[in-house]
Order: structure tokens, then C-alpha cells, then sequence
């Protein structure tokens, strides 16, 4: 009898669950629905009264117009921010996975100094270190440039602290072969360690990109001038400012959103296993 | 600094928007880990609905938050909503008071973070051993005690992790607040966490980065202090040899 009970109970939570799911999912698709939808209304239904589920048109011209508007940098902006996010990512990973390498096998009298230097860093948000980063960047002469926006995250501590612990469970024997093969710390790192490290270089690349592409405040403090804009800045500059069509501005979010949603379709494996270990710290 | 009364107000309204945002983030992710992990079938369906927002950026949401959803307008969804109940739309973002603008702001960063903190309650989820859940099947219980008495102790180390990157992301809001709050270029007087509060300070039409700085220093002691009294999350001295 209990037995029973408890089954029909099973199922009853059971479709509780997946009803409470299904209504969950829905709500957090209803953003991004209403981006595509507005992306192709026409200005006028847009700002209508009335709420339209479909655009009564849809309206394709809109991301024609923006490429061909000469107000919105929109082509320069994507360049900048392609450019920015690929250096970065690529940087990150040169710098950090040297470092980290460095911090877990080469035996040095300072390097468990250096690694709480390098730790402790970590307990300040980067963002706090934003105006006196920007009082070093503006008597560099960097405002402005792609320097100024690109060399500042290069090195990232949380990425080098990751990379210590992942390369410290990486197997001894393997690079101690390479050794005896006669490769130095410089030729087993990049010809055994990082072929066989694919998936953890991928984690951590996936979610730099990821972070360097949808930054905002260090892009607007250091892009002043339109050549310089991301396209985050070049959005936030039309939102805030409500001086282009809003069809128009959903249509440049729209764009900005499809190159990380793309990487999201098809690496996301590697963002989960990223999220995992730079939320808890790489164990 | 201390007695300058915009820079209190800034603490202020961290401490406002901390105590919004920290616990409904940490419960509704632990919640959507909690549905989808018990999932079988369409699990990874789900776990992408709720992580794909991560890639979103703040700019991107806030377009969508304050032109579309919370547009003051009868055609924004949330004026639609209420507009089918016969309630009168609601200016959802010109009023200091009633503060309707937390609403938006926090359901923007809700969307934005909950599948970050899922992935994360997940993985915690998925490294109980089994056989503590027989041992209390065996045991006998069942549903909120075996939540209870199991899975919320065996999240410790993972929950620690996560209130710790809530508080230090919470103080750290800047994207939202600026985009928007900030209309026809300006920022109203109310509503300005730390970030913004520098951001205005050292970098508006003042310049003034000693203030500026002096700001980031008692910042950063803040959150160090913080950061070192829950000292667990990076394990300092963890060689893991």
C-alpha cells in the first residue's frame, strides 16, 4: 500500500518538476525572443500601443541600415571588439599558461612568493583598481587605443592561479620522459604539456573570450573616441544617449549577441567545465 | 571621504542591492540545480536554457530590460501584463519613488547570473556520492530531509564559494546601473552603487582621482576584509601535492 502511495506521489512531483521547468525555461527565452522580434519591427509598430507577439512586417532593412548608417560605427566596433577579445583570449593563454607552468614545476627560491603575490591579487575586484589602472593608461598616452584596451587584461591572475593547479595534477612521468629525451622546461611545455592539456586550454579560453567580448566598464573608460569603441561601448553609447532608431539598436544587439551565442552552440562543453573551474577555484 | 554623504549613500545602496540580490540569486540557481539534476529526460535542454543568458553581456540585457520589457509604455511586456488585469501602466524607470528601478535592475542581473551559480550548484551536486542517498532511501527519508540532512551539508564548500562571488559581483555592479539608469546622457542622483559612484567621481567632470582612489582603497579594504573573514574559497596555501 505505502509502496503505491508513494509512487503515484513519485509521479505527481515528477510532472511538478517538469511543469516548474518548462515555465522556467520559457521565462528565461522570453529576452531573448523579444530581441530577435523587435530586432525586425518596423519603428512605428515598435512604439505602437499595442504589444505585437509577430512583427506585422518584418522588417530586414534594419540590419542593412545599420551597416549603412554613418552614425553607428557598427563594422569599425565589431572589428575592435573581434580584435580585442582574440588578442586577449590568445594572450591570456600564452602569458598565464607560461606562468602557471613556471609556478608549478620549475623549483625556484621565490616562486611561493610569487604565487601569493599573485594570489592575493585575487581578493581585490579588478574592477576597484579601475582609476588608478586608468591614471597609469592616460600617462602612457593609451586613451584611446587598442594598447590601452588590450594590454592592460593581459595577464590575468585567476587564469595563472588555474593553470598552477591544473598543471600540479598534470602526470610527473610523462614530462620527466620528455626530460630524458633531452627537452628543457621550454620544449616539454609546448610540445608535451599543452598538446595533451586540449580540453583545460579550451575551458579557460572559451570563457576569456567570453568575458573580454562582453566587458564594459575598462572599454568605456579607456575608449574615448568612436574608432576606439567596442561594440558593447557603441551600443550602451545609443542606448543611453536614445538617439537612434530602436528597431535599429535591438537589430546591433542582435549582431553583437550571435558571434558568442554561435560559440555557445557549439563549445559549450568547454564554457560549463570553464564556469566550473574559475567558480571554485580549479579542483 | 567617510563624510562625504554621496560616497555613504553608495555603501548604501550596495548594502540595498546585496541583500535584494545575494539571497533570490542563490536560491533560485540552487533551486534550478536542484530541477535539473533530478531531470532525465531533455536535462542538457534545460541546463543550456538556463546558462545561455551567461553569455549575454550587461549591455545587451539592459537594451532589452529598459526598452522592451520595462519600457514605460503599454506595448512593453510588463505595462502589457498588467495592462490584460486592468492595472495602469507603471513608469517603471523615471521614478525615484516608488522604486520600481530595482526591479528591473535586479531581474536583469538575475537572468544574467542564475546559470553561471546552476553550473556551479550542479557540479557540487553531481560529486555526492550515491550511496549516501541509498544509505537514506534505506533510512527511510525522503523528499525535504533527505535536502536537509544530505544535499545542503555536501554543498557547504560550493555554497561558501558562491555567496562569496554573489557579495564580491554585487559590489562590484556597474554595467546595469549605468546602462540603464543613465538616459539622454545623464545618470539621476539616486541609485549609484560604488562603481558608479567612482565612476562619476573620479572620471566625471570633476577628474578627481584622489577622491577617486581614496574610494577604491576603502573599497577594496572592505572586500578584502570580507574576502579573508570567509578565506576558504581559493584555499591559500593549498600546494595540492
Amino acid at each position: 500500500m505505502a509502496i503505491v502511495r508513494s509512487k503515484r506521489q513519485s509521479r505527481i512531483t515528477g510532472w511538478a518538476r517538469y511543469s516548474a521547468l518548462v515555465v522556467a525555461a520559457l521565462l528565461f527565452l522570453v529576452p531573448f525572443y523579444l530581441l530577435v522580434r523587435s530586432a525586425f519591427m518596423r519603428e512605428q509598430d515598435l512604439g505602437s500601443p499595442d504589444f505585437h507577439w509577430l512583427p506585422p512586417v518584418w522588417e530586414t532593412s534594419n540590419l542593412t541600415g545599420l551597416f549603412d548608417n554613418p552614425a553607428i560605427p557598427m563594422a569599425r566596433s565589431l572589428l575592435n571588439s573581434g580584435l580585442i577579445a582574440v588578442t586577449q583570449t590568445v594572450g591570456v593563454l600564452i602569458v598565464s599558461g607560461l606562468a602557471g607552468y613556471g609556478l608549478a614545476r620549475i623549483p625556484y627560491r621565490w616562486s611561493n612568493v610569487v604565487f601569493y603575490g599573485i594570489t592575493a591579487t585575487l581578493l581585490i575586484p579588478a574592477a576597484v583598481t579601475f582609476v588608478p589602472s586608468f591614471v597609469l593608461v592616460s600617462t602612457l598616452g593609451w586613451i584611446s587605443t587598442l594598447r590601452g584596451l588590450i594590454i592592460p587584461g593581459l595577464f590575468q591572475a585567476l587564469a595563472t592561479f588555474l593553470f598552477r593547479q591544473f598543471f600540479l595534477g598534470f602526470p610527473k612521468e610523462i614530462e620527466e620522459a620528455a626530460f630524458i629525451d633531452g627537452l628543457g622546461y621550454w620544449g616539454t611545455f609546448w610540445r608535451i604539456v599543452v598538446p595533451n592539456s586540449g580540453g583545460f586550454v579550451a575551458a579557460i579560453g572559451t570563457i576569456t573570450f567570453i568575458g573580454s567580448w562582453n566587458a564594459f566598464l575598462w572599454p568605456l573608460v579607456i575608449g574615448r573616441d568612436q574608432e576606439s569603441w567596442t561594440v558593447q561601448i557603441a551600443l550602451s553609447t545609443f542606448l543611453t544617449a536614445q538617439s537612434v532608431q530602436v528597431s535599429q539598436l535591438f537589430m546591433a544587439a542582435l549582431v553583437a549577441i550571435v558571434p558568442l551565442l554561435l560559440m555557445f552552440l557549439f563549445l559549450q562543453r568547454w564554457i560549463v567545465e570553464g564556469v566550473e573551474r574559475a567558480g571554485i577555484g580549479g579542483d | 571621504m567617510l563624510a562625504d554623504p554621496a560616497f555613504r549613500s553608495s555603501l548604501v545602496t550596495f548594502l540595498a542591492f546585496a541583500v535584494f540580490i545575494v539571497p533570490t540569486t542563490f536560491v533560485i540557481s540552487l533551486g534550478a540545480a536542484l530541477l535539473v539534476a533530478r531531470t532525465r529526460v531533455m536535462q542538457s535542454f534545460f541546463r543550456s536554457v538556463f546558462f545561455l543568458p551567461t553569455a549575454c553581456s550587461y549591455v545587451v540585457a539592459a537594451l532589452i530590460w529598459k526598452m522592451s520589457i520595462f519600457s514605460g509604455i503599454r506595448s512593453g511586456l510588463a505595462n502589457g501584463v498588467l495592462g490584460w488585469f486592468g492595472i495602469d501602466s507603471i513608469p517603471w524607470l523615471s521614478l525615484a519613488d516608488p522604486p520600481w528601478y530595482w526591479l528591473v535592475i535586479v531581474t536583469a542581473r538575475l537572468w544574467l547570473q542564475v546559470g553561471f551559480y546552476m553550473i556551479l550548484f550542479l557540479a557540487g551536486i553531481q560529486r555526492i556520492s550515491p550511496t549516501l542517498y541509498e544509505a537514506a532511501a534505506i533510512d527511510g527519508a525522503e523528499g525535504w530531509k533527505v535536502f536537509r540532512h544530505i544535499t545542503l551539508p555536501q554543498l557547504r564548500a560550493t555554497s561558501t564559494a558562491v555567496l562569496l562571488l554573489l557579495l564580491i559581483n554585487a559590489f562590484q555592479a556597474f554595467d546595469e546601473f549605468y546602462n540603464i539608469l543613465s538616459t539622454f546622457g545623464t545618470y539621476p542622483p539616486y541609485a549609484r552603487p560604488p562603481l558608479v559612484y567612482l565612476y562619476y567621481t573620479a572620471l566625471g567632470s570633476g577628474q578627481d582621482f584622489g577622491h577617486g582612489s581614496a574610494g577604491a582603497v576603502i573599497l577594496t579594504l572592505i572586500i578584502a576584509v570580507i574576502a579573508v573573514a570567509q578565506g576558504r574559497i581559493l584555499r591559500l596555501g593549498d600546494r595540492g601535492e
